[in-house]
C-alpha cells in the first residue's frame, strides 16, 4: 500500500494520495507534512477517512479532493480545510480555531460545540447543525450554511453566529427544520427565508436585524460569497430575521432549592 | 408564601460559654446565626440550619451544638418525614427538587455483606512492615499476548499507552464550578504527591493547574466546556463522560450565579450564563458513535494516552461495557447508584441506577466471558468509604476506584447535601470567593495525602493478611471474598460464595 503514497514537498505544497490509507496513516502523513514545514497540503483520493486534521494546530491549508469522513477537523486548532466535495457528520466537532470550507453538502452535527473558527458550507447540512456552539471573549465560532438545515438546528446554542441562507429554496419554499434553537441561551442565528413559529424552540425570540447585526451579517456573507462565487449583495437583498435567546438562563425556574 | 417546612435542625447555644464573638455569624453561609445589637447577644434562627457543623467546629468556646429537630410527626412508616417535606417544598415552589451528594436511601450496601479472607496456618500471612507490598497499578488496554524478540530480549508487542498509579485510588470527577479552584488545587497536588490521578470533571482545567497535567484526567462531556488542544495535551488520560451515578441519563445545569469570572474563563463561556450540559452527547447516539469519539480523541492526542469512558451503572451495564471495550475504550468507568453530585434532581439521584457492586461484578464477568477483559481497565466509583471497600472492589474485579465524597469529607465536607445551593460553608462546593478561601490548598492537599497514605497502609495490611504481596494477586480474585446475609441470586451475580462454604 505504501507505494501508492506520493507525498512530495515542493514549494512547501505537499500532495498526499490518500487512496487505501487508514485514517491513522493519513493523519500521520499529515502530521509529518506539517512538521516538515508544508504550508499547503493537497489530499487526493480521499474516501471517507475520518478525523482529518484533528490535532493540527498550525495555520496550514489542507485541500481535500474526494469525500472526507466523519469528524473532519474535530478539535482542530488553526488549519484551513477546503473540501472539494461533500463532508459527512461531525464536521468541525469541538473545533477551536481555523476554517472549514465545504464545496457541497455536510452531514449531521456540523460545528457541534465549536468554540472558535469558521465553517462555510455551500449547500445543505443535516440534523443538529451548530448544536451547543459557544463563545468566550474574542473566541466566537461562525457557521454559514448556503442551503437549508434539518431539525434541531442550533439547539442548545450558547454562543457564536449561525447563518442559514436557504439559497437553494424555491420561491415560496420554507426551511423545514423544527426545534430551531431549542434551549438556546447565547449567540445569534441569522435566518434568510421564512420559518413558522412552531418550528422554533420555546427559548428563541425573533427580531429584525439592527445596524450592528447587518454589519456582522454582511461581513460573513461577503466571505461566504467569495468562497463559492456568489454575489453577496444579491444574498443580502432578501429579508433576514434574527433569532436570539430570550433568556440567558432558560432553565432557571425549573428547580426548587 | 408562608412555609410549612419545620426546621430540620435545632441549634443549641450554651449562653454561659458564648462570648458573643460572632464567629458563628461569620462562618454560617446559611444565615442561621445573627447578632442582635439591641440586646448585645448572638442568636440563631433554626429554620435555615442545614446541619453542616461549620459553626460548631469553629466556635472558640465550644458553646454550640446542632441536633436533629426532635419535632415528631405521628408515626407512619409510609409517610415518613422526608416524603411529607418533599411535598411541602414542591407545593411551595412548583419545581424539580434538587439535591447534592449521593443517594442517601437504604438500598443494600453490598460492601457490608462481603468479607475478605486471611491466611491462617496453611499459608503464612506476610508482614507488610517487613516485606515490600505492591499496590502499583497500570491503567490502559493490555495486549492479548506479549511477544519478546529472542535476539534483543526486548518487547516486540506494541503495548497501548499505560498510566501508572501508585495506589489504586483516584479522585473522582468534580468540575470546577461545582467545586472551587482551591479544591481542584488540593486534589491535583495530593494526587501528584501520592502518585495517583485526579479528574477535572467537565468544567475544564484552570490555567494554574496545567502543571499537574501528568496526574490529571481531563473530561470530555456533553457540554464540551474548556475542551481544546492544550487541555487534551496536558492530561495523562482523557475521559469521555457519558453519565454519572447520581443522575444517569440526565444532563447538568451549572446555574449562572456559579459562573464567576474564573469559572467562565476555564469553561470558556460568558460570565453569568447557565452552563448547560445536554443529557446526551449529541455526537454519541450509539456504540458506533462512541467509537468515533474515542478514536477522534486518540487521533487528537496522537495515540499517546489512554481514553477512558465513564457511564452510570444501569440495568444493561454489562452489555454496554462490552460495547465500550469494542469501541476502543482503554479504561471503563462505572459510577454506581450511590455516586455523588454537585446537583441533581432528587428523584433521579434516589431512584435511578444500580448498586456499583452488582454492576462491577456483572461487567467484569461479562468481559471475561467474552475474552476482552484485558482490553480495558475497569474503574469504579460511587460510595467507596474506606480501604475495605477498595479491597473488596479490587477482589470483585476492579483495577482501581475513584473517590469523590470521601475526598471531600477529608477536606471538611459533612454531607449536609446543600451542594446545589452554592453556599457551602466549608468552601468546597461553591464559587463564592468569600467561601472558597476557606479551603487552603496547602492544608487540603495534606489532608487528602494523609487519607491516601492511610488507605495505602491498610491495603497493604489486608494483602499481607491474605498472604499475597501484590494487589495484582487480589485483582478479580473473588475467592478472597465471601458473602454474608445474601440470597443465592445475589451471590450468583456477585460471583461470590457464602461465608462458611
Amino acid at each position: 500500500m505504501t507505494e501508492k503514497i506520493h507525498s512530495e514537498k515542493a514549494n512547501s505544497v505537499a500532495k498526499i494520495d490518500a487512496y487505501g490509507l487508514s485514517h491513522r496513516e493519513l493523519n500521520a502523513r499529515l502530521r509529518e507534512a506539517v512538521s516538515n514545514g508544508s504550508q499547503k497540503i493537497e489530499l487526493q483520493n480521499v474516501y471517507g477517512q475520518r478525523y482529518i486534521g484533528t490535532d493540527l494546530d498550525k495555520a496550514v491549508e489542507i485541500e481535500i479532493f474526494g469525500v472526507p469522513g466523519n469528524d473532519l477537523g474535530a478539535f482542530m486548532n488553526g488549519p484551513r480545510i477546503i473540501v472539494r466535495g461533500n463532508a459527512q457528520d461531525g464536521c468541525g466537532n469541538t473545533m477551536n480555531n481555523g476554517e472549514i470550507i465545504v464545496h457541497g453538502h455536510a452531514g449531521d452535527i456540523i460545528g457541534l460545540s465549536a468554540r472558535g473558527g469558521k465553517i462555510f458550507v455551500r449547500d445543505d447540512v443535516g440534523y443538529r447543525a451548530g448544536i451547543h456552539m459557544k463563545e468566550y471573549q474574542d473566541k466566537k465560532p461562525v457557521l454559514v450554511i448556503g442551503g437549508t438545515a434539518q431539525d434541531f438546528f442550533a439547539e442548545y446554542m450558547a454562543g457564536g453566529v449561525v447563518i442559514l441562507l436557504g439559497l437553494n429554496l424555491k420561491e415560496g419554499e420554507h426551511h423545514k427544520a423544527k426545534f430551531i434553537g431549542t434551549g438556546m441561551h447565547g449567540g445569534v442565528i441569522y435566518l434568510r427565508g421564512s420559518v413558522d413559529n412552531y418550528q422554533l424552540g420555546k427559548e428563541v425570540g425573533v427580531a429584525d436585524l439592527d445596524e450592528k447585526d447587518l454589519q456582522t451579517l454582511k461581513q460573513y456573507i461577503i466571505e461566504f460569497a467569495s468562497h463559492f462565487g456568489f454575489n453577496a449583495e444579491e444574498i443580502m437583498k432578501q429579508k433576514f430575521s434574527k433569532l436570539f435567546p430570550r433568556w440567558l438562563r432558560p432553565y432557571g425556574r425549573l428547580y426548587a432549592y | 408564601m408562608r412555609t410549612y417546612l419545620p426546621p430540620k435542625f435545632i441549634v443549641e447555644r450554651n449562653q454561659e460559654r458564648c462570648i458573643q464573638c460572632q464567629v458563628c455569624v461569620n462562618q454560617c453561609s446559611f444565615e442561621t446565626h445573627y447578632y442582635d445589637a439591641e440586646d448585645d447577644i448572638v442568636r440563631s434562627r433554626e429554620g435555615t440550619c442545614v446541619g453542616c457543623h461549620r459553626c460548631v467546629m469553629f466556635c472558640p468556646t465550644g458553646a454550640l451544638n446542632v441536633r436533629r429537630n426532635p419535632l415528631e410527626y405521628r408515626e407512619n412508616l409510609n409517610w415518613r418525614p422526608e416524603a411529607i417535606e418533599d411535598i411541602i417544598k414542591q407545593a411551595e415552589t412548583g419545581g424539580v427538587l434538587l439535591t447534592g451528594m449521593g443517594n442517601d436511601k437504604g438500598y443494600r450496601i453490598y460492601w457490608d455483606h462481603l468479607v475478605l479472607n486471611a491466611s491462617q496456618v496453611t499459608n503464612p500471612s506476610i508482614d507488610p512492615l517487613r516485606e515490600p507490598m505492591e499496590l502499583t497499578t497500570y491503567l490502559g488496554s493490555k495486549p492479548d499476548k506479549v511477544e519478546i524478540d529472542p535476539d534483543t530480549l526486548s518487547l516486540k508487542t506494541r503495548v497501548a499507552p499505560q498510566v501508572k498509579i501508585e495506589v489504586p485510588v483516584m479522585f473522582a470527577a468534580m468540575s470546577y464550578g461545582a467545586v472551587s479552584l482551591n479544591v481542584h488545587e488540593s486534589l491535583a497536588r495530593a494526587a501528584t504527591e501520592a502518585g495517583t490521578l485526579w479528574n477535572t470533571g467537565e468544567g475544564g482545567l484552570h490555567p494554574s493547574l496545567y502543571k499537574y497535567g501528568s496526574n490529571t484526567i481531563v473530561q470530555v462531556a456533553s457540554g464540551r466546556f474548556g475542551v481544546h488542544q492544550d487541555y487534551l495535551d496536558a492530561a495523562a488520560v482523557v475521559e469521555i463522560k457519558i453519565g454519572q451515578g447520581a443522575k444517569p441519563g440526565i444532563g447538568g445545569h451549572l446555574p449562572g450565579e456559579k459562573v464567576s469570572a474564573e469559572v467562565s474563563m476555564t469553561r470558556m463561556i460568558p460570565r453569568g450564563t447557565d452552563a448547560l450540559s445536554p443529557a446526551p452527547q449529541h455526537d454519541i447516539y450509539s456504540i458506533e458513535d462512541l467509537a468515533q469519539l474515542v478514536h477522534a480523541l486518540k487521533e487528537a492526542t496522537n495515540y499517546t494516552k489512554p481514553i477512558s469512558v465513564k457511564i452510570a451503572a444501569v440495568h444493561n451495564s454489562a452489555a454496554i461495557a462490552s460495547g465500550m471495550v469494542r469501541a476502543g475504550a482503554d479504561i471503563i468507568v462505572l459510577d454506581g447508584l450511590r455516586g455523588s453530585t454537585g446537583a441533581a434532581p432528587k428523584v433521579i439521584r434516589d431512584n435511578v441506577g444500580i448498586p456499583i457492586e452488582m454492576a462491577l461484578a456483572s461487567v467484569d464477568s461479562r468481559l471475561r466471558k467474552e475474552g476482552i477483559r484485558n482490553q480495558a481497565s475497569l474503574v469504579i466509583s460511587g460510595g467507596i468509604r474506606n480501604s475495605g471497600d477498595v479491597a473488596k472492589a479490587i477482589a470483585l474485579g476492579a483495577d482501581a476506584v475513584y473517590i469523590g465524597t470521601a475526598a471531600l469529607v477529608a477536606l471538611g465536607c459533612c454531607l449536609c447535601q446543600q451542594c446545589h445551593t452554592g453556599k457551602c460553608a466549608w468552601g468546597i462546593c461553591t464559587t463564592d470567593l468569600a467561601l472558597t478561601k476557606r479551603i487552603n490548598p496547602d492544608i487540603g492537599a495534606r489532608r487528602l495525602g494523609n487519607l491516601l497514605r492511610g488507605w495505602s497502609l491498610e491495603l497493604k495490611d489486608i494483602l499481607g493478611g491474605m498472604g499475597v504481596n501484590a494487589l495484582e494477586s487480589l485483582r478479580g480474585n473473588r475467592l478472597h471474598l465471601r458473602g454474608v446475609g445474601l440470597t443465592d441470586t445475589e451471590l450468583e451475580i456477585l460471583g461470590v460464595r457464602m461465608a462458611g462454604s
